[in-house]
């Protein structure tokens, strides 16, 4: 069942998800996504432009970042608007554990209409690689 | 190549329309490791009032995507999108992409400028189904990494 907007107050927490990324779901995303930018697979190529290592794609990190939210609301359509600045890259080392992205969430304002506004908080390894990770749902009222 | 900031204001509309399939949204569900029944099952999709499947929120981009690299090829911009890092994302929502849409977008150049050596373009990506309804608007930037001496973008090596 979707989340309803008066059951949604200012401070909540959206649950906490810590999911990881390996190299191998790199190249999923790369062909689902259609992306196949080699400094998301190719540690020579990703060293040419200056990365350590190969790096997630972005909207990799977005999506992940996604799920928290649409879970929590019950909906993807609730999400009417979605933004951020890719401050930090998650760098994904060629072994099993790959590289770990921590989600959470919080409520920050109520406003009329059902619209919700949330910020995200996403970190790899403690730093924060999504920064104004901010959405707007529009929950039943 | 230089970036070509006369380019800011061009807008770029793709003819080609996206048709959106139920395996696309499957495979991209599963590659962002949602595994939400409404991304692959008509009947959750529609117990939730969507008259199809729905996509994820970010899927739109992978639309969009096609679009970009066709404008990324065009000379007149001088975007050299060899090492190519994303800088931000923002979307603004109409409604979900579902299945059953044949999408078609227009991408307009909003920004074009060189940050402490670095280019840096701005965009943003107007996505309409074929009857002309709004779905998502997406706004963008993109920062063109100088290669390291010796990468296949550094021009000394070409």
């Amino acid at each position: 069942m979707p989340l309803r907007a008066e059951h949604v107050e200012v401070g909540d927490e959206l649950p906490a998800r810590t999911v990881t990324v390996t190299r191998q779901g790199l190249v999923r995303y790369a062909g689902a996504s259609e992306d196949f930018n080699p400094v998301h697979w190719n540690p020579r190529v990703a060293r040419e432009a200056g990365l350590p290592d190969v790096i997630a794609h972005g909207m990799l990190t977005m999506a992940i970042a996604a799920r928290t939210v649409t879970d929590w609301a019950g909906d993807p359509a609730a999400v009417v608007e979605y933004r951020t600045r890719f401050s930090r890259p998650v760098v994904v080392p060629d072994d099993p554990d790959g590289a770990s992205v921590e989600v959470g969430g919080r409520v920050v304002a109520c406003l009329d209409d059902g619209l919700v506004r949330l910020d995200l908080i996403v970190t790899s390894g403690g730093t924060k690689v999504l920064s104004d990770a901010r959405v707007t749902v529009r929950l039943a009222s | 190549m230089a970036l070509n900031p006369s380019c800011v204001g061009t807008s770029y509309p793709l003819s080609r329309p996206y048709p959106v399939g139920p395996e696309a949204i499957r495979r991209f569900a599963e590659a962002v490791g949602d595994p939400a029944a409404v991304y692959t099952d008509q009947q959750a999709a529609q117990a939730l009032g969507h008259p199809s499947v729905p996509a994820p929120p970010t899927f739109p981009f992978v639309v969009v995507a096609r679009a970009l690299d066709e404008v990324f090829s065009y000379d007149e911009i001088g975007f050299d999108p060899t090492y190519l890092v994303h800088g931000d994302q923002c979307f603004e929502y109409a409604r979900p992409v579902r299945v059953g849409d044949r999408l078609v977008t227009t991408v307009s150049i909003t920004g074009a400028k060189n940050l402490r050596g670095k280019d840096v373009l701005t965009l943003r990506a107007d996505v309409a189904d074929t009857g002309g309804e709004h779905v998502v608007t997406l706004h963008m930037t993109f920062v063109s990494l100088t290669a390291v001496k010796g990468g296949v973008g550094d021009a000394a090596s070409r």
